[in-house]
């Protein structure tokens, strides 16, 4: 049985990658990452799990040593923010090529400039096109859950892709939240031990990383891209094979009160639990108001999302980034195209908010969901803006 | 009696007869560097796995589906060979002692051009240096970026005409001097560091062989003369090998635990210019270019026999 804990989703991060009995970590501190990279700094240094810890000189070599380690055969793990998940960006989509199960933190935080600690989601909408799973947690268990998911998902011989779970930056990272930890013995059972299809050995000497001729680089593209869209139905599975062992509940995408909404308030990441308090407020007022969170960001769950908001007349999306000159944010830009050919669609209105650090409230969310449904068409618009 | 007429007697012994690195590979004509390297993987043996940077020798070995390496062999990208080697390396560490994988005793190695060691690949090999892995570091060096067209590096000789360093009518070449790499990795405390050249092939292995005996991290940094690139005859690659190492221009040595020695004595330096006019690169330059070309030589090769004199091993 698992233990009930209350810890700094951080340390209980880095507490459930030595659960998964890594073989190696590469990280290069960064806030908010910085409290995981020194918990299993510790974790190693105190002899709680036998791994390779490498202090490495930037992410980019980070993420590089993390390459070399997982084609040798090695469960690896890093974690990041920011400017590090940039600057480690040139290597992500070879990892992802090479079909390499890393599993990564990315504790996010706003891309400089100007410079800004806190947290938004422009860094990973910034790596996006990356081949990676990218799951988003909301709370110090789904971070907990979601870090142990992630290598079964990726390890797994009909997925063989990173993957990154997005913990956001200080509103998560360093919250000291109530949370149950696995034991050893349950993960064990989850999460065997790695099995490699190929791994760099004498034994066996494999070439990796062999470039592509025109004549053959589209073929492998369109292979990753179908492996990265197959992995949803494995994603799934892991996760029935979750709710089964723990029995908590994970799904692409999760729905609040949707049942009758007119309205869908859209959120990724912890913001979902204050969303949640908007939503039970309005619903007093009999605003027929729901909320949809998006668990899974790639492969974009198409079919779990449209389900979602059947039937509802207005779609509210909280965009934590900015694609600057560009028709609206990243998260508006996907669910716009998902909807595109349909007869009958939606208004899709597009919010920017919470940008690097700004704090949204639970009114912000009441006053974008009223907006919303007042719109004529589909908008774009920042919120909470001082002008 | 010669070595060369009772070959099959004694070069088994001198060097493995196995080939490490296929014929059928897409090097230029007389490449010096596709030679050293040939030279490097013979010497490891097969207990090895190569991390391989973007460059010349990743690409004419590398078209998929094709390759021409028999050792397990990883390439990533241009600047971080340093670090997918200390991943390699800590990957084997970890899975060998937890009894993953079989009990072998394998040498990581990453090989890079000059670019992916001085240049873009500095700060990676710094770092895996610095941080002590059992891995030996090996710069082809063939003194410019000449996967992407004859490019200058920081390895490019002093006065060397390239395609951004150009013999122009008021700046004739490269304006700087080679980056001392060799000095640069002692500085880290690199076990060993040696420099060689596939012109002195036994050297060569050795050297290699020594490295791949040293626990901890070594550096090999190998001149590799590119016809192509240094606009000589192609014919003449092995004799300009000779030629930089009798008129000193890179000397060939070997530094243990800091302690600097002269692996090949030349006795009397060769003029700098018996190796600069057989070198389209350096077709530019005039008698008083020359004169300054030979004193920084000199210069630099004091700087040396003062090290090989006064410097001591730290052990």
């Amino acid at each position: 049985m698992g233990k009930r804990i209350g810890m700094e989703v951080a340390i209980a991060a880095a507490e459930a990658v030595a659960l998964c009995r890594i073989d190696m970590a590469a990280v290069y501190p960064i806030t908010p990452q910085s409290h995981i990279a020194e918990h299993l700094s510790d974790i190693v240094h105190n002899g709680q799990i036998d791994a390779e810890f490498l202090t490495v000189e930037s992410e980019h070599s980070a993420m590089s040593a993390c390459v070399g380690a997982s084609a040798a055969g090695a469960r690896v793990y890093t974690a990041t923010s920011s400017q590090g998940l940039i600057l480690m960006h040139e290597i992500l989509p070879i990892a992802s090529a090479m079909r390499l199960p890393i599993v990564m933190g990315v504790c996010n935080r706003a891309v400089s400039g100007p410079l800004n600690i806190w947290n938004d989601h422009s860094d990973i909408m910034h790596v996006r096109e990356c081949g990676w799973i990218q799951l988003f947690a909301e709370n110090g268990q789904e971070v907990i859950d979601m870090t142990i998911q992630a290598f079964k998902m990726a390890e797994h011989p009909e997925v063989m892709l990173p993957a990154l779970v997005n913990i956001d930056g200080f509103q998560l990272t360093h919250m000291i939240e109530p949370m149950e930890m696995p034991s050893q013995e349950e993960v064990d059972k989850f999460l065997p031990e790695r099995k490699p299809f190929a791994y760099l050995h004498p034994d066996k000497p494999v070439s990796m990383g062999c470039f592509n001729m025109p004549d053959i680089f589209m073929e492998t593209m369109k292979a990753k891209d179908m492996a990265l869209r197959n992995s949803k139905k494995t994603i799934i599975k892991v996760w029935k094979d979750w709710a089964e062992i723990f029995g908590r509940e994970y799904q692409p995408v999760e729905t609040y009160k949707m049942k009758d909404a007119e309205v869908a308030i859209v959120t990724m990441g912890s913001m979902g639990e204050t969303a949640s308090v908007a939503v039970d407020e309005m619903r007093k007022a009999k605003m027929k108001v729901g909320l949809v969170k998006i668990k899974l960001w790639r492969p974009f769950p198409e079919e779990e999302f449209k389900a979602a908001v059947k039937g509802c007349k207005t779609i509210a999306i909280m965009d934590r980034a900015v694609s600057f000159g560009g028709v609206n944010g990243p998260v508006a830009a996907e669910i716009k195209s998902l909807f595109y050919h349909e007869q009958e669609r939606p208004k899709i209105v597009d919010f920017i908010m919470g940008l690097g650090g700004r704090d949204v409230r639970v009114e912000d969310f009441i006053s974008m969901a009223e907006r919303a449904k007042k719109k004529k068409e589909d908008t774009f618009e920042f919120l909470g803006v001082r002008e | 009696m010669s070595i060369v007429q009772n070959f099959e007697v004694f070069v088994p012994k001198l060097i493995e007869k196995r080939e490490f690195f296929s014929p059928g590979h897409r090097a230029c004509q007389g490449c010096g560097e596709v030679v050293a390297l040939r030279l490097v993987l013979k010497a490891l043996g097969e207990n090895a796995i190569i991390s391989n940077a973007t460059g010349c020798m990743e690409i004419i070995s590398s078209a998929y589906p094709h390759t021409a390496w028999m050792h397990p062999y990883i390439h990533v990208a241009f600047e971080n060979t340093a670090a997918v080697a200390s991943g390699v390396e800590a990957a084997l560490k970890a899975l060998r002692r937890k009894g993953k994988i079989s009990d072998r005793y394998v040498k990581s190695v990453g090989v890079a051009g000059d670019g992916g060691t001085a240049d873009i690949g500095l700060q990676a090999l710094s770092g895996a240096v610095e941080r002590g892995h059992d891995m030996i570091f090996v710069c082809l060096d063939n003194e410019a970026y000449m996967n992407t067209g004859i490019q200058r590096s920081s390895q490019t000789p002093f006065m060397a005409s390239t395609t951004t360093s150009p013999a122009g009518k008021v700046i004739p070449g490269q304006r700087t001097e080679k980056k001392n790499m060799p000095e640069i990795m002692v500085a880290h405390r690199a076990l060993y560091v040696a420099t060689a050249c596939p012109s002195y092939p036994i050297d060569l292995i050795n050297k290699v062989k020594k490295a791949k005996n040293t626990a901890g991290p070594s550096y090999l940094h190998i001149l590799s003369v590119c016809p192509t690139g240094w606009r000589s005859p192609s014919n003449e690659t092995m004799k300009l090998g000779r030629l930089a190492v009798e008129t000193g221009i890179f000397p060939l040595y070997e530094v243990e635990k800091g302690k600097y020695r002269i692996t090949w004595e030349v006795g009397k330096r060769r003029p700098v210019e018996d190796y600069l006019k057989i070198q389209g690169r350096f077709r530019h330059l005039t008698p008083e270019h020359i004169k300054q070309i030979q004193e920084k030589v000199d210069r630099e090769y004091e700087l040396l026999l003062n090290k090989v004199k006064y410097s001591k091993s730290w052990a």
